[in-house]
């Protein structure tokens, strides 16, 4: 394989793949509205929503496996949508990896290459390199005579994406690339994935309903939620600033409470803080994570806060308590509990980063 | 046959009713004691009466020689026309949604549903001498009813549903995704077909096209509507065996029928191969 260096990550990259404005129903239910994002050249974008958001769709849409009813996709400059799946050499890994069932792992990833046109078709000797050389880089030597139910579901995804990277793809594309296997093996996977993909140089785009795995992994993520696009950014950007209450619950636990927003102030029941900048006048929803809070003996300020119950494990404290009223379960890390926190006793919290949108 | 895949292949710890076990293996071993065993000894027997030279005897005539070449020509044409048939139809309802597709599922089923000798008979409403087209094709000289050309337009119609039955169920159950995998690496229709599709279906396929064959050449109803019964030129074996039957020939019928019943005994064991070395492979929902 000639994979090119990703040494130059660093340098300015053009814009590999462009979707503009991607509309697709099926029947009555509209899948995709309006998408537009772009990817970097060796960029790894990960499409991120809860089931049903399209992120599916677009992705195959990409594969040419999907017509869009409207909306342009350009690839390196390329039209795309003109090009039909076979002639578009993109590598996408299926979500159940989709292995011809009656082919050993060999067969399976030299088909792209044994498919080819007399004239483009590599010599069997070559092809059986490149199939040796493949099946090395996904740590699956040996197993090439193995058929696909002969092997476990991690080493099914490595046999895919091998006959993914076979075809020496522009671009590579992974649908729920880990949803099928268990928390152990996803984790060991999410990383060597990663290291491929920076080895191999390919632009990649990622389907995942994993909010942990797309900001662990991906360079930017992409929210989708009703077939719309909520926000695009790197993984610190959507945590820190997620662009509406969605994304915000989406991206992690979430503690929410109505407020008020006058002037520069925040105000929630008898506190008031500073409001953070640029946001909304008037009555807002406050949004913040249960870890984020700095407790105060009863006598401080803050919110005003009952402690039902408490629940240690290791250094992990779940805190089962009700804010303002409302029920609510607060975290805090460390070897022991913050001060004045007990079952029954009563203390105050003060968001230490709040998030605030106005309220529906 | 369905008995036994039941014992092997039932889920979840058996549960014996008390009493009930010898009553009810002794009613199903009596009843297929009376209705298949004792009427296939009985065929055998006929058959083998007086001997094997009479058993070979009639079998030599040219009249039994034609049905046996007539039945191997009708079958040789219906049955791969209903396994090409049975090929499209499940690729088109496994893979496509349109509208009237539930219909066309209940259309391809219709001859199952429908007793045979309506199968037969609307052939001969449109190509029979009274016939919609009957002027029309004798003006050219174009003989349907009574001729090999009726005998397998009936057959096929008959037989129409056997692979696509099969086949259905089991492409739905794979889904596409395999197909659109050989497509996204770069290989075109045809190529997915032969190379990812086919070998997929194969042994479902063969399972079809083994039930579709036993009954192609085993049908009766259909085809004596149409062929006319001329000795020698459209009996087909089952159609011999009646011929031969009323002309009181026993021997003759029982030694042409005796080659049908072999005929089904050994479709019975090719199709216990079959489910039993590849029953993953093969639909789940078979109700033949």
């Amino acid at each position: 394989m000639n994979f090119r260096q990703a040494d130059d990550i660093s340098a300015p990259t053009p814009t590999a793949l462009e979707i503009k404005g991607i509309s697709k129903a099926f029947g009555r239910f509209p899948a995709l509205k309006q998408v537009s994002l772009q990817a970097k050249d060796k960029e790894f974008l990960a499409l991120l929503g809860p089931s049903g958001s399209g992120k599916t769709t677009l992705l195959r849409v990409l594969a040419g496996l999907e017509t869009p009813d409207a909306g342009e996709v350009r690839f390196a400059g390329e039209d795309f949508l003109a090009l039909p799946v076979r002639r578009r050499k993109v590598g996408m890994v299926f979500q159940h990896y989709a292995l011809f069932r009656h082919m050993t792992v060999a067969q399976n990833i030299a088909f792209g290459l044994t498919v080819r046109k007399r004239a483009e078709k590599p010599g069997k000797a070559e092809i059986a390199d490149r199939v040796a050389h493949l099946l090395q880089l996904v740590q699956l030597e040996g197993l090439d005579k193995r058929y696909p139910s002969q092997l476990s579901g991690g080493q099914r995804q490595r046999v895919a994406l091998a006959r993914a990277l076979a075809i020496e793809p522009r671009m590579l594309l992974l649908d729920e690339p880990f949803g099928a296997l268990d928390a152990q093996v996803r984790r060991e996977l999410r990383r060597w994935l990663r290291e491929l993909h920076d080895r191999a140089g390919v632009t990649t785009v990622f389907v995942t309903h994993d909010q942990e795995e797309a900001l662990d992994l991906a360079d930017r993520v992409a929210i989708l939620k009703d077939g719309e696009l909520i926000q695009l950014g790197t993984p610190n950007e959507v945590y820190e600033h997620p662009a509406t209450p969605f994304v915000f619950d989406f991206l992690g636990q979430a503690c929410r409470l109505p407020g008020v927003v006058d002037g520069g102030r925040l105000r929630i029941a008898g506190w008031e803080g500073e409001a953070p900048a640029g946001a909304p006048q008037g009555p807002v929803e406050v949004f913040f994570r249960p870890d984020e809070v700095a407790f105060a003996p009863p006598g401080g300020t803050g919110l005003a806060t009952q402690v039902r119950g408490v629940a240690q494990r290791g250094p992990d404290v779940r805190i089962d308590c009700h804010v303002e009223g409302a029920p609510m379960e607060l975290q805090a890390h460390g070897p022991s509990l913050p001060p004045g926190v007990g079952p029954g006793l009563s203390v105050r919290i003060t968001p230490l980063r709040p998030q605030v949108y106005a309220a529906a | 046959m369905t008995l036994l895949r039941q014992g092997f292949a039932g889920r979840g710890p058996l549960v014996r009713l008390p009493g009930l076990a010898p009553l009810f293996l002794a009613l199903t071993l009596l009843v297929l004691g009376v209705l298949i065993v004792l009427p296939l000894g009985v065929v055998f027997h006929q058959a083998f009466a007086r001997g094997l030279e009479a058993y070979l005897e009639p079998l030599k005539q040219p009249d039994a020689l034609a049905a046996i070449r007539l039945t191997l020509v009708v079958a040789a044409i219906s049955v791969p026309l209903n396994a090409v048939f049975g090929v499209a139809a499940a690729w088109a309802v496994a893979r496509f949604e349109f509208r009237g597709k539930s219909l066309l599922v209940t259309f391809i089923d219709l001859p199952f549903s429908m007793s045979p000798v309506v199968s037969g008979l609307v052939w001969v409403l449109l190509f029979g001498a009274q016939g919609w087209f009957g002027p029309w094709l004798q003006d050219h000289g174009v003989k349907i009813i009574f001729a090999t050309t009726g005998l397998v337009l009936a057959t096929t119609l008959v037989t129409l549903p056997f692979v696509a039955r099969e086949l259905i169920p089991l492409m739905q159950d794979q889904g596409a995704d395999e197909e659109a995998a050989a497509l996204t690496l770069g290989a075109g229709g045809w190529t997915t077909f032969f190379r990812v599709t086919l070998p997929n279906i194969k042994w479902a396929l063969l399972y079809g096209v083994l039930l579709c064959n036993a009954r192609a050449m085993g049908e009766f109803g259909a085809v004596s509507v149409v062929s006319g019964s001329v000795r020698g030129l459209t009996t087909t074996l089952p159609l011999h065996v009646e011929v031969l039957y009323n002309d009181y020939e026993f021997v003759g019928a029982f030694a042409a029928a005796s080659i049908l019943a072999g005929l089904g005994l050994l479709t019975l064991v090719l199709k216990t191969v079959l489910e039993w070395r590849h029953s993953g492979e093969l639909s789940a929902s078979r109700r033949h």
